[in-house]
């Protein structure tokens, strides 16, 4: 496969579309597909024939707006559609060309205006089972542009130049990774893709996998050729069974062009994928842990040093980044790592891509310039609190992250600015929080979930967070005291500073910047045996009659 | 099962030879196929056992056993992964299964409700079967379908923005088959 | 800073000390009579830094590392014994002391346990956290010896050693977290397990968890001393 070979197949895709007046694309992302989207666009395939229109129906992948899902959207008019069901099919093909079904349409320009897609460039514009689709959107160029045009360490160089930065929450930089799995000694290295994405509140990566998965294996297979690997795997959750479907076909299709398998682009340069499933378990997305599980044992982490980087699977330098880092490679490689770094801020180049949910009302993944505030995202891009109800606090980073307070919207979303207000970026999972929340209760679910995905190995972990499970469900049920308050900061500093690995370290984030923001709302518990938000099952003490 | 062939002078060269299928059940010829795939390697474990599972629905001893032998995976280490995560199970599944996802963006959507009110019509603890075998319950940490939430999956279909009155239906519709 | 170079200088508590390249903290300090506190770590296995009793301060790190694993590196400034340590190391045993059931007064180990001696060595004094009282079992299935879940600390000894000097691999564990528990074959009786009753799980088991039946209302302090021996054996062909 040859560079030249890529555009004969692209322009043969663009020529076949330009037969049609009309593409409509149906989102067939999980979301929209619970709500029934393949039987949508095998009505609105019907209809096409029916009424005579020189249109095509196309599956894609995430829209990105779930809130209003099912989505389709009319090119070359850019006309969104949503809520649809089967029998709009009809009302939809008949405006085709002229004005659009207005009761239909989605017009949200607020939601859509300020989003930058990088990362989502494709999803839900192409068929993520079609490699020619996104051949056709300079698909896999980026590959051969380095195999031919590059050296490992050039390639390396611009995604330094880029200032990406790890996007499963490490934010570890993603050219000095490289760099030292590159210079690791060995002829063996292994390239890992993170996919276990257990964030609760996180899809990021599922939907990347499902709408755009062959974005992910070139950006393997650059990662590949510039730290001298030739065997990659995918480690995917168990719990999405259609980004593995799509995966799988992907892989099946990538080999069949060339572009994965030996001598990739007449080069060289041989490169091949696995798919390794998990199999529930949070901790698996801690790279030494999910090298244990792709080892086929228990996933409990191991002290590092050693890095990976250095000796990873099987004792070998394994390079390991998150779902949506590898889908970002590609688009640097084309158009170069200055062009990546002039988006973003100082620190933090670049998009991100954020799981905005809970109480907002356009829930929904969006694409944003790493710097963009806070409020921005949730007023304007979210469409702020539903419901006459009144913003509270929007947690981010997870079970490692903390919640920011209203006070704080201001802040610029970026690596540094979100640990500054005591949480962390994450994986990118935005949950918004209103005053039908307690934030004490909140707490407690995190350290629950921490508690129950703990691995095990390390006593402050292991036993610490369901120590602090117990103190937190006391204080939920009103018994607790201020004493518990003070035990419960010194578990926290336990936990966090001597656990072995990062699910232990960052457990007690969600209790600490809890603390830090909402303590009125514990003292209420303690002291004044009440729940604020109504939330929490006080037992009043019986009222004693004189 | 473990033979060995030595004359003095040799080194001393175990032969290895695999256990034999359980029974004349095909579907232990797929999971034999999972671990024939990966050369009989160690690492094949989960792989296999997701097999196993996806193939009977749960796993018991006699298939722990006998993947953890055609691996040489030692018997204790086979069934502490099995333990350790998840996802696999050591019981039969009902005829059907309700799990509720307990993510955070569902949780803060009221999933917890749902779990209680599951608990209280079946009569059962999240994690278990109802005596009648019919129905199953269960909770997933999240499944990343956090745009509709909150999230239930019927028997692995996914059913989003569910409301309790829904939910309590279907399972009523499931413990009347 | 040339990492050709075998010999290291470090500073542990303000002393110096020369080591060698690919040496642990734990080892550096050992050989220099300075004592740092551990749990999971015997000398004759493999260490996982899983108690986290050893973590020492480096200059220059906020991060605390682990001496039984963590290499030294030359112009290493180490701290042993500080206020921040000694204080996790005394909520880490509280939450040992909390998790299970451990009864100094009834158990064969009384006087002869690790556990204990840490204990009065870092001074504690008092368990702040609720005790979990978990409901734990006991496994008298095997003829020689006896399990005894509510003593049992995790440290997972038992199972490094099965699985690496005796090479049955008969312990391991299963679930996860709290949850944890130890196990042999596939979570069967002891007795009737695949173990070949040589007694090293019992000699290398820090508390009371593992005892020797014969041992039963006598002393029963442990002998792990035969590793390093074995491993020595074993090297020499």
């Amino acid at each position: 496969m040859t560079i030249e070979e890529l555009d004969q197949i692209a322009d043969s895709v663009r020529a076949e579309n330009a037969k049609y007046d009309h593409e409509i694309n149906v989102c067939m992302g999980t979301g929209c597909l619970s709500q029934h989207s393949d039987r949508l666009k095998d009505a609105l395939a019907k209809e096409c024939e029916a009424q005579g229109k020189n249109a095509f129906v196309r599956r894609t992948g995430c829209m990105g707006l779930c809130a209003a899902g099912p989505l389709a959207l009319v090119d070359p008019e850019e006309i969104l559609y949503q809520h649809l069901k089967a029998d709009n099919a009809g009302a939809v093909i008949a405006s085709l060309g002229g004005e659009p079904v207005k009761e239909l349409q989605c017009d949200l320009r607020e939601h859509f205006d300020q989003q930058v897609h990088v990362v989502l460039e494709n999803s839900g514009h192409i068929d993520p089972e079609k490699i020619d689709d996104y051949i056709a959107r300079d698909g896999y160029r980026a590959l051969l542009l380095a195999l031919n045009d590059m050296t490992p360490n050039g390639v390396i160089r611009q995604i330094t130049e880029s200032g990406l930065r790890g996007r499963g929450g490490g934010g570890y930089p993603t050219g000095l990774k490289w760099s030292t799995v590159a210079k690791a000694a060995g002829d063996v290295k292994y390239i890992i893709c993170n996919g276990d994405e257990g964030d609760p509140g996180a899809f990021m990566d599922r939907s990347v996998l499902e709408s755009d998965p062959q974005r992910v294996i070139e950006g393997m297979a650059i990662a590949a050729y510039a730290v001298g690997a030739s065997k990659g795997y995918v480690y995917v959750r168990a719990e999405y069974p259609l980004a593995v479907s799509r995966l799988t076909a992907c892989l099946r299709e990538a080999r069949r062009r060339g572009l994965l398998g030996n001598n990739i682009g007449n080069t060289p340069f041989s490169f091949d994928v696995e798919i390794r499933l998990g199999a529930g378990a949070f901790v698996c997305g801690e790279e030494t842990a999910l090298i244990a599980s792709i080892e086929g044992r228990r996933g409990m982490p191991k002290p590092r040093p050693p890095y990976p980087a250095v000796s990873g699977l099987w004792g070998k330098p394994t390079l390991i980044n998150n779902v949506e880092t590898f889908a970002n490679i590609a688009p640097i490689i084309r158009k170069g790592g200055k062009w990546f770094a002039s988006m973003g801020s100082e620190r933090s180049k670049g998009t991100k891509v954020f799981a905005l949910t809970g109480k907002i009302a356009n829930t929904g993944l969006v694409e944003v310039p790493m710097g963009i505030k806070l409020r921005e995202i949730i007023e304007v891009i979210g469409g702020g609190v539903p419901d006459g109800h009144k913003f509270k606090a929007v947690q981010t980073g997870g079970p490692s992250g903390g919640c920011i307070p209203e006070a704080l919207l201001d802040t610029g979303v970026s690596y540094d600015g979100l640990m500054s207000v005591g949480s962390i970026m994450g994986s990118g999972g935005m949950i918004v929080m209103d005053d039908t929340s307690c934030m004490v209760n909140v707490a407690r679910f995190f350290i629950e979930f921490c508690m129950t995905e703990s691995c095990g190995k390390c006593i402050p972990c292991r036993a610490g967070t369901a120590q602090m499970h117990t103190l937190l469900t006391r204080i939920c049920a009103g018994q607790g005291t201020m004493e518990d308050v003070e035990l419960l900061q010194d578990l926290c500093s336990t936990v966090k500073e001597a656990s072995l690995c990062g699910l232990g370290q960052t457990a007690p984030n969600p209790v600490l910047s809890t603390l830090k923001y909402f303590r009125d709302e514990y003292i209420e518990h303690i002291v004044h045996k009440r729940c604020p938000a109504g939330v929490c099952k006080i037992e009043k003490p019986q009222e004693v009659l004189a | 099962m473990l033979c060995a062939m030595f004359s003095l002078e040799e080194e001393f060269v175990p032969v290895f030879t695999p256990p034999p299928l359980p029974s004349d059940d095909k579907r232990w010829k797929i999971v034999n196929g999972t671990m024939r795939k990966n050369g009989f390697a160690r690492h094949a474990l989960i792989e296999t056992l997701h097999t196993v599972q996806s193939s009977f629905g749960y796993l018991d001893d006699e298939a722990i056993r006998f993947v953890a032998l055609s691996l040489r995976v030692p018997l204790s280490q086979a069934y502490g992964v099995v333990t350790f995560y998840h996802y696999f199970s050591l019981k039969p599944p009902g005829k059907h299964t309700m799990t509720i996802c307990t993510g955070t963006a569902c949780y803060i959507k009221g999933t917890d409700k749902l779990v209680a009110a599951a608990e209280q019509r079946l009569g059962i603890p999240q994690g278990q079967t109802t005596k009648d075998g019919k129905i199953s319950l269960m909770t997933a940490r999240c499944v990343g379908a956090c745009g509709r939430a909150p999230v239930v999956l019927e028997d692995g279909e996914l059913r989003g923005q569910m409301v309790e009155g829904e939910m309590l239906e279907q399972l009523e519709r499931w413990a009347v088959e | 800073m040339s990492d050709a170079v075998e010999v290291k200088t470090l500073i542990i508590d303000g002393e110096e000390v020369s080591a060698l390249r690919g040496q642990t903290i734990l080892e550096v300090a050992r050989e220099n009579d300075i004592k740092i506190p551990t749990l999971c770590h015997l000398d004759g296995l493999s260490d996982v830094g899983a108690c986290r009793m050893c973590l020492v301060e480096i200059k220059g790190s906020n991060k605390l590392l682990p001496a039984c694993v963590a290499t030294v590196f030359e112009g290493m400034e180490v701290s042993t014994n500080t206020e921040r340590l000694q204080k996790h190391r005394r909520t880490i045993l509280e939450l040992l002391f909390a998790e299970r059931n451990h009864i100094c007064s009834v158990c064969v180990s009384n006087g002869h346990c690790e556990l204990q001696s840490l204990a009065q060595e870092q001074g504690l004094t008092h368990i702040r956290l609720p005790y979990r009282n978990p409901e734990l079992g006991v496994d008298a299935s095997n003829e020689r010896y006896t399990l005894d879940h509510n003593r049992c600390i995790l440290c997972t000894r038992c199972v490094r050693v099965c699985a690496e000097i005796e090479g049955a691999h008969v312990w391991d564990l299963m679930g996860r977290g709290i949850n944890t528990t130890v196990i042999t074959d596939l979570h069967e009786d002891w007795g009737s397990s695949t173990c070949t009753r040589c007694g090293k799980c019992v000699q290398v088991c820090p508390t009371g968890a593992l005892f020797d039946k014969s041992r039963i209302g006598m002393e029963h302090p442990k002998n792990p001393d035969f590793l390093p021996y074995l491993n020595l054996m074993r090297e020499a062909k």
